[in-house]
């Protein structure tokens, strides 16, 4: 049986650390501030979410069809298509391929999807060096953390840290936080990198059926440099990425960066249609778990999720615990409803980090239902019987004497009899996690069953 | 119009205040009330835990309270919409679908069903910070949510509150931004929740409000913890109590 992660936990600690906390909590509402104004200049908005959220369900309900017909046009463009159930399999399959060709380095752009496959621990263990050329992932890459927004991946840090691990790694002066020169920096430090990496590696966007072509987008270019400097380029592409037109994509690309940042489109939208001249492209569809959720009637929604992170900065809990409270490769409301998928009894916590207010599913571009499927996931926790025993014995009880009427209506006059007489020690201790921040309420003289039938109940 | 009043536990435990504000109310346009005496909880706290089975009783209960009214009125956003859109642990008997369609919310009642326009009984001289809490929001739909900046603007609740007398609504950073309260969320999370809870107060209070106000005495609950822990200058009111004549 796998540990659970405790996302409460680390929230805490995390909210400990004070100023990280109110830093990441304004700068992530910064993002959904920014994607209000984005959104509110496109007046078509609830029509493009209604249109992504038909594309994606149109081809998720034939996607064996989308995967075949683009397998078929991107080999046509000279793309090695292969195909990958699992992430143990993805791992060893883009392995085998940089063995052939001997690559003894890699530089890779952002993928959550190798993330997800913790791929970049499997080939280093196999001996391959592996550098992130996100400057955030590359922020992670060093600090040993794994990304926690999947389009910020080191919001959650302040500047001044990131001053202190380029410090070590690269040799920049500790005390300099300013964001030029530290970009600046790990820039000039990236280039040789990029020139001496045999082998390049991408996730992708969207995967176009109809062209077998797909689409990286970033705002640092650097995927397009590692795509390019080196002959070898392997993509990692999940199957729930694929949309059926390229003309689909005038209706993704409009929605993504608006979500996301705010930014009506990201700085580089790169377009990969088969190899460079005189290199190799290969193309590795990933299933892991993906055909499992497509059968699932509550939770195959989820897969239409293009990965802005909308969500997770209107999500109140994230921006408060941090992405790396989820101990899991995917945080923040999606985080929530992928998480349990891929592993139940690890991420069981997981469901109960939200607080349902719900504004996950009406930012959202493409329409998932996220809030309802973190209830569900609930309820899914409690019918396997993984729900924590304090949590598991409380609800009975609570169960069995709220519906009993004769009990609650003793119990309450116990309440209101005995609440206001406590010592303050009883009411404010570790047990009652209530008053750790919170004064406890004082129940007044009588209930308003009571009062009721004092005042209304002898002329009915 | 004879309507079946609905009470939340933890209103009739620590707010009969409000629970009689609504009762009173109702009565000033005309409504016979009746308050089920069995009635205890709508099942919310175990069905939003994931525990179907453990609220089915509870849930049972509810409707056997409840059939026999065409209407029902609770002041509550959250634990109306439990009743509406999940109160499904127990058989979907045509019962239990009366007493689902027919529960409404204080707001909604008022404004949509009743057509209210005109509180002339109520003067509530002071300045106001609206708490829409996510159910009422979201959930039932009382004000149009700050995501969707691409609809016209809408609030129930504002349209109410705009006819008493003196009261000064006050605006705020994050209009609709959850406090944290979130059922037994608030203890599970404890320090998210917490965190929530002091970042929204801090919001009503650097905007110089008085009264937070708001359809969902739990979030009141919380936010009153919060404000009680910190000492802060504010009070909490039930939009009912406004409605109806200020604080009794």
């Amino acid at each position: 049986m796998s540990r659970p992660v405790d996302p409460e936990g680390l929230a805490a600690r995390f909210i400990d650390l004070e100023k990280h906390e109110t830093t990441h909590d304004r700068q992530v509402w910064g993002m959904r501030q920014n994607r209000d104004k984005a959104v509110a200049d496109v007046p078509e908005w609830a029509n493009l979410r209604e249109r992504a959220s038909q594309i994606k369900e149109h081809t998720l309900t034939h996607l064996d069809q989308y995967l075949e017909q683009f397998e078929q046009n991107a080999t046509k463009h000279g793309t090695h298509v292969h195909w990958a159930c699992d992430a143990e399999e993805h791992n060893a399959l883009v392995h085998d391929i940089l063995q052939a060709h001997g690559v003894k380095s890699l530089i890779k752009s952002k993928s959550m999807l190798q993330e997800e496959c913790g791929m970049t621990p499997y080939l280093q263990k196999r001996g391959i060096e592996v550098t992130e050329s996100d400057l955030g992932e590359r922020i992670q890459q060093l600090s040993n953390e794994p990304p926690s927004h999947i389009v910020v991946p080191a919001v959650h840090k302040l500047r001044s840290d990131v001053a202190v691990l380029f410090a070590k790694d690269i040799g920049t002066d500790p005390n300099d936080s300013d964001p030029h020169h530290l970009t600046e920096a790990m820039r000039q430090a990236a280039r040789p990198r990029f020139m001496a990496a045999d082998a390049g590696m991408t996730g992708a966007n969207f995967a176009v059926a109809e062209t077998g072509g797909f689409v990286v987008c970033t705002n640092e270019g650097n995927a397009d440099m590692g795509a390019s400097l080196p002959s070898l380029q392997i993509a990692s592409i999940g199957i729930e990425k694929l949309i059926p037109r390229a003309q689909d994509l005038g209706v993704f690309i409009r929605m993504l960066s608006r979500s996301a940042l705010g930014s009506p489109i990201t700085q580089f939208t790169s377009h990969f249609h088969g190899p460079r001249r005189g290199g190799e492209l290969h193309v590795v569809l990933v299933d892991n778990t993906r055909s499992e959720r497509l059968g699932s009637a509550d939770f195959w929604h989820a897969l239409k999720c293009i990965r802005c992170g909308a969500c997770m900065n209107t999500c109140p809990v994230y921006r408060r615990a941090g992405g790396l409270s989820y101990g899991a490769t995917y945080s923040g409301p999606i985080g929530v409803i992928l998480d349990p998928g891929f592993n139940l009894e690890k991420y069981r916590e997981i469901p109960f980090h939200s607080s349902l207010c719900g504004s996950c599913s009406e930012v959202c571009p493409v329409k998932i239902d996220i809030a309802d499927q973190i209830y569900k996931w609930r309820r899914v926790v409690a019918e396997k019987g993984l729900l924590k025993l304090s949590k598991k014995v409380g609800m009975s009880a609570m169960g069995a004497v709220l519906s009993q009427p004769k009990l609650v209506h003793a119990g309450e006059s116990v309440v209101e009899q005995t609440l206001p007489h406590m010592p303050r020690f009883l009411l404010y201790n570790k047990l009652n996690p209530w008053g750790k921040h919170r004064e406890v309420p004082v129940a007044p003289g009588q209930t308003f069953r009571q009062w009721y039938l004092k005042n209304r109940r002898k002329n009915s | 119009m004879k309507v079946g009043l609905f009470i939340p536990c933890y209103v009739d435990a620590f707010f009969p205040e409000v629970g009689v504000a609504t009762l009173e109310l109702l009565e000033r346009f005309g409504c016979s009330i009746e308050f089920p005496l069995n009635q205890t909880c709508c099942g919310q706290p175990m069905a939003n835990s994931g525990c179907q089975e453990d609220s089915a009783a509870t849930e049972a209960l509810f409707v056997d309270c409840f059939q026999g009214f065409d209407t029902i009125v609770g002041p509550s956003g959250s634990c109306v919409h439990h009743v509406r859109f999940h109160l499904d642990a127990i058989e979907q008997t045509p019962q239990a679908k009366k007493v689902r369609a027919g529960t409404r919310e204080l707001i909604e009642f008022l404004h949509d069903d009743l057509k209210i326009t005109e509180f002339p009984w109520a003067a509530f001289p002071h300045k106001v910070g609206l708490h829409d809490s996510c159910s009422a929001v979201r959930g039932l739909g009382h004000t149009r949510p700050s995501e969707r900046v691409y609809e016209p603007y809408f609030s129930k609740t504002r349209d109410l509150l705009g006819k008493v007398r003196g009261l000064e609504l006050l605006e705020i950073d994050r209009p609709d931004e959850c406090c944290g309260f979130g059922g037994s969320f608030c203890v599970t999370d404890e320090a998210v929740s917490a965190k929530m809870g002091y970042d929204r107060v801090h919001d009503f209070y650097r905007h110089g409000v008085e009264y937070i106000a708001s359809a969902d005495m739990s979030c009141l609950l919380h936010m009153k913890g919060v404000i009680d822990r910190l000492k802060l200058p504010l009070k909490v009111i039930h939009i009912a109590q406004i409605l109806n004549g200020g604080p009794q």
